[in-house]
């Protein structure tokens, strides 16, 4: 690989060292932003703060080190990391250690690890490979062939049951599909299909609780005390919120602990109660942000796989940031979906900044191939 | 190597593609993005408030404080009714590390007995844990003193105080002070139906008999709030708000409690209603009911083995014989029947007749007997007083008829309540036909008017009823209700009550009051013929009366009345009513022996007594000299 610099004007620290400074930017405030909800939310607990930070730290240092690793390299390993995940998933069904009613761990002896996380990158990278082989738009055979390495992991995630990350996978794959041109014809054909697929996946494929989780989500005062706790309470607490919200450690839902999950899944209703509808908007502002630096990125990129990478793990870190605000105000069922970057928790955190790392390394070393 | 398919690939073509698609992803974002954002505002902004009152719903917490009942005291400031801390001992089951170990060191300390520490388990059950649970109530001041002792090795153990009722005087007031107790589910009902539920939401007692049911409006005050922050627990965070509720009024009662006390040292033993008033103002100096019980076995919850006690005991305690006890009022009504007769015009002060000690009437061969055998010979109305002659009240009433006796009397208060601030008051019984016919199916027959002369027959009265009906008497017909509170007692000021009248008797000569008095006089004060003129010889004081015996048992035709034959509920019930001083009335009384025999000779002793105990300090306005 060609490593000549040809232009030093271009050559910054950061772009030496392979960080879109822009894009840093926008996920240090979203970080910042996390770290001072979670001291709120967590009863101003500081070693709660001190485990995020350093949660923050190593996750930092995995995107640094995939922004290293140049975007053709992904694509080469794309297909090992696949098959690789897809066994280590059927290996969670068979072996894998049960927590919380579901069965998503692999036990590695030193430590515990959840092979779904891998596939929420190794499906985009999957699909982005095996479709840009292809002239784009794709043939409708490869977008089949394409839905069904989506779909094998889909459901292997879902049988765990996880629904929040067998959401998120899907829709990383079918972003990846959309982005490289899939037919609009195809779109509402497979709309459809999956309209049909609902009732089916209701009554063989959905466990009792989730169904209740549903049926919750449609009316939450049938059951005020029980399975509609969660979801009165946090929209109670952003109700009562406002526009200017009741100030910083001052939510009266999240301090005097009437709200639960405060600083994991339901974050967002804390920020909202204590920051208000205006503090809701400057979030949104810093998500629009990286958002739109991801696609710029996904724009820009040389080739077709590292758009298609790109594009998808930044459409996917949107769903992230949908699913968790439907559902905390009501709009969405409740799965388990953390607020990205906000969250106090760490594999998804991890995984999310890996993602970061491999649209960093498109970012940046594009060029250096192109001149 | 395999022919690829692919054609050459037109990377413009590609990126334009990507592009298009990336702007529409974009825009469905931005939709996305707008249907969230307008859904918090309409949570935000829309319905802020009704979340917002949701969210105050959780956290704020409204906790009502009760009132402190007010006192009550007697007319001379005596405390009748006070508030005295009693303690219990509390545990905090989270603050105990080894609950266990604690109970039996407790055990130690203040001997718990197993009941005590199997209730507390129960009570434990489905408490929170931070929520005080007690384990002893009641506490004695030793008990206090020595668990204070060792307070320090029992973190989460405490003791704690609230206000209870106290009755210093215990027995001797019960009837007319009442109690309190807990308030039970009855009651609650009936404070939901007058809207006052919120006012006892956190009362523990509520006035059950006499004046602490009567007056139980003022005595108890307003229940004050305490606004405060909880957490998802339950838990108390801190207090936002207090507003200290309003104190009941202390009250001030006519009673003069060293003559209640006095007057039930009397009657010890007996079954007896003694009651004094001002007839002026119809104050209730004092009002007793023997046999009596302690009220303060009713304000913690009387056992059922003690209240089994009082319901089975022969003398029947819970009744109070003054205001609900039905004597036939005997010849304390011949005063009244004799004002009658003169506004009548069917006698005259002139009217005399002759007693042979029998009276009969036309067509009924019925005879019936004065109480002297052989007769009082000749009599006149006030003589027929003074001599409590049957034969001149006998004929009066059948010249009256029960018509004219029955319209009369009811005028006295008789058959109806007279309008004590008591609850607990009965309305006995003043015969007329329609009553008769009502009651007994049968028609009033000429004979059953001639008893009623005596105030025997069917006629019954309560003590009180009697006592109001002297008093009318005494105020030569005006009516002052009797009456228990004096009045509400403001910073050491007392605001009196006003007098309740009703509309006062109107009669043509003014004189037949002082007619009737003079005779009651004699019954006192004439050496010759008065019947208590024995039991009233030498008082310092002049005073007036009438005694009475009621009949409970028919004497047959022929037969003499003899008590030592006659079992003991069958004898004759004494009775005697009075006033003093004779011309400037201050206290008026009855006194209703149950079964003591003669009125003059058992009842006026009594009432010498108490005269003599309300005059011993006093100066009576005109001081009488006895020969």
């Amino acid at each position: 690989m060609n490593r000549t610099v040809i232009n030093p004007h271009y050559t910054s620290l950061l772009q030496r060292i392979h960080v879109d400074g822009v894009l840093l930017l926008g996920l240090i405030c979203l970080m910042a932003v996390g770290l001072v909800t979670i001291y709120s939310a967590g009863g101003q607990d500081m070693a709660l703060i001190q485990r995020q930070v350093v949660r923050l730290g190593l996750a930092l240092v995995v995107m640094l080190v995939l922004a290293q690793i140049p975007p053709m390299a992904y694509r080469g390993m794309a297909i090992y990391f696949y098959i690789i995940g897809l066994l280590m998933l059927v290996a969670v069904l068979a072996v894998g250690v049960v927590g919380k009613g579901a069965q998503r761990w692999l036990d590695l002896g030193f430590m515990r690890f959840q092979p779904s996380e891998i596939m929420k990158l190794a499906v985009p990278m999957m699909v982005a490979w095996y479709i840009s082989k292809f002239t784009l738009p794709p043939r409708s055979l490869h977008i089949g062939l394409g839905f069904l390495m989506v779909a094998i992991p889909t459901i292997l995630i879902a049988r765990q049951p996880d629904l929040g990350t067998s959401l998120l996978i899907a829709s990383s794959g079918i972003f990846a599909l959309f982005l490289a041109g899939m037919s609009w014809r195809l779109i509402g054909f497979v709309s459809i299909l999956g309209g049909a697929f609902a009732p089916v996946m209701w009554f063989f494929l959905m466990k009792d609780y989730q169904k209740q989780r549903v049926l919750t989500f449609l009316n939450p005062e049938s059951d005020p005390l029980g399975s509609g706790y969660h979801i009165i309470q946090s929209k109670i607490a952003i109700g009562s919120g406002g526009a200017d919200g009741k100030g910083w450690l001052q939510g009266t839902q999240s301090q005097l602990e009437f709200l639960p999950e405060r600083h994991t899944d339901f974050i967002f209703a804390v920020f909202s109660e204590e920051f208000g509808l205006y503090g809701i908007l400057g979030l949104l502002g810093i998500y629009a942000f990286i958002i739109l630096r991801g696609m710029w990125i996904a724009v820009r990129a040389q080739d077709a796989f590292s758009k298609l990478l790109a594009g998808s793990i930044t459409l996917t870190f949107f769903v992230y940031v949908f699913v968790n605000m439907g559902m905390v105000s009501g709009l969405l069922p409740v799965v388990g979906v953390p607020l990205p970057l906000v969250s106090y928790g760490g594999t998804s955190m991890v995984t999310l900044l890996a993602g970061f790392g491999m649209l960093m390394s498109i970012s940046t070393q594009k060029r250096l191939m192109s001149r | 190597m395999p022919i690829k398919r692919q054609t050459i690939r037109d990377h413009t073509a590609e990126a334009n593609l990507f592009a298009r698609r990336t702007i529409i992803a974009l825009l469905v974002i931005g939709v996305t993005l707008g249907v969230i954002v307008s859904n918090l505002y309409s949570l935000q902004i829309t319905q802020h408030e009704d979340y917002q009152t949701r969210s105050n719903g959780n956290r704020i917490k409204v906790l009502p404080v009760a009132p402190n009942r007010g006192l009550v005291l007697d007319r001379n400031g005596v405390i009748l009714a006070e508030n005295i801390p009693v303690f219990s001992l509390d545990i905090i089951p989270e603050e105990v590390d080894d609950l266990d170990a604690t109970l039996t060191e407790l055990t130690h300390i203040l001997s718990l007995s197993e009941d005590d520490i199997s209730d507390f388990r129960q009570a434990l059950k489905g408490q929170r844990r931070f929520k005080p649970v007690s384990i002893k109530t009641r506490l004695n001041q030793q008990q206090v003193a020595q668990f204070a002792v060792h307070q320090h090795h029992f973190p989460g153990v405490s003791v704690n105080a609230r206000l209870a009722r106290y009755y210093p005087y215990g027995s001797a007031l019960t009837h007319a002070l009442g109690y309190v107790a807990r308030i039970n589910k009855r009651d609650l009902q009936k404070l939901q139906e007058s809207g006052q539920d919120a006012n006892y939401a956190a009362t523990h007692d509520i006035g059950k008999q006499g004046i602490e049911r009567f007056y139980e409006t003022r005595l108890h005050g307003s229940v004050g709030y305490q606004q405060v922050e909880v957490n998802n627990q339950g838990r108390i965070l801190r207090t936002l708000d207090f507003q200290p509720p309003t104190p009941g009024d202390d009250i001030v009662l006519n009673i003069d409690i060293e003559l209640q006390l006095y007057i039930q040292s009397l009657l010890e033993g007996q079954r007896a209603a003694v009651i004094v008033t001002e007839p002026k103002t119809g104050a209730v100096l004092a009002l007793y009911s023997n046999p009596s019980y302690d009220p303060n076995l009713f304000v913690h919850g009387i056992s059922s083995k003690d209240y089994r006690g009082l319901l089975s005991s022969g003398g029947r305690p819970l009744i109070n014989r003054a205001t609900q006890g039905q004597y036939a009022p005997a010849s304390t009504v011949k005063p009244l029947l004799a004002v009658v007769g003169l506004e009548q015009g069917l006698i005259t002060p002139e009217t005399t007749m002759t007693d042979r000690g029998r009276y009969s009437i036309p067509n009924v061969s019925h005879t019936w007997r004065d109480w002297k055998k052989w007769g009082h010979g000749k009599v006149d109305v006030v003589k027929s007083i003074e001599v409590s002659c049957n034969i001149f009240f006998y004929d009066l009433a059948y010249k009256l008829g029960i018509d004219t006796i029955n319209a009369s009397m009811s005028e006295f208060g008789f058959g109806d309540y007279t309008g004590i601030d008591l609850a607990e008051e009965s309305d006995g019984i003043m015969p007329s036909r329609g009553w008769k016919r009502a009651n007994t199916n049968e028609p009033w027959y000429i004979g059953d008017t001639i008893p009623v002369g005596i105030g025997q027959g069917f006629w019954t009265a309560t003590p009180l009823q009697v006592n109001h009906a002297i008093n009318i008497l005494i105020n030569h017909g005006q009516k002052v209700l009797p009456q228990i509170l004096r009045g509400v007692k403001h910073n050491d000021e007392i605001s009196l009550e006003g007098l309740k009248t009703a509309r006062p008797i109107a009669v043509n000569d003014d004189k037949n009051w002082d007619l009737a008095l003079r005779g009651m006089r004699g019954v006192v004060n004439n050496q010759e013929h008065g019947t208590a003129r024995l039991a009233f010889k030498g008082t310092p004081y002049s005073s007036a009366g009438k005694s009475g015996t009621a009949q409970r048992f028919t004497v047959a035709q022929d037969e003499e009345y003899d008590a030592e034959t006659v079992s003991a509920h069958l004898r004759d019930n004494a009775i005697y009513v009075g006033f003093a001083p004779y011309e400037s009335p201050e206290i008026s009384f009855t006194i209703v022996l149950e079964n003591a025999g003669g009125g003059s000779s058992n009842a006026a002793p009594i009432a010498r007594q108490i005269m003599d105990f309300y005059f011993r300090d006093r100066t009576p306005d005109i001081a009488q000299v006895e020969p």
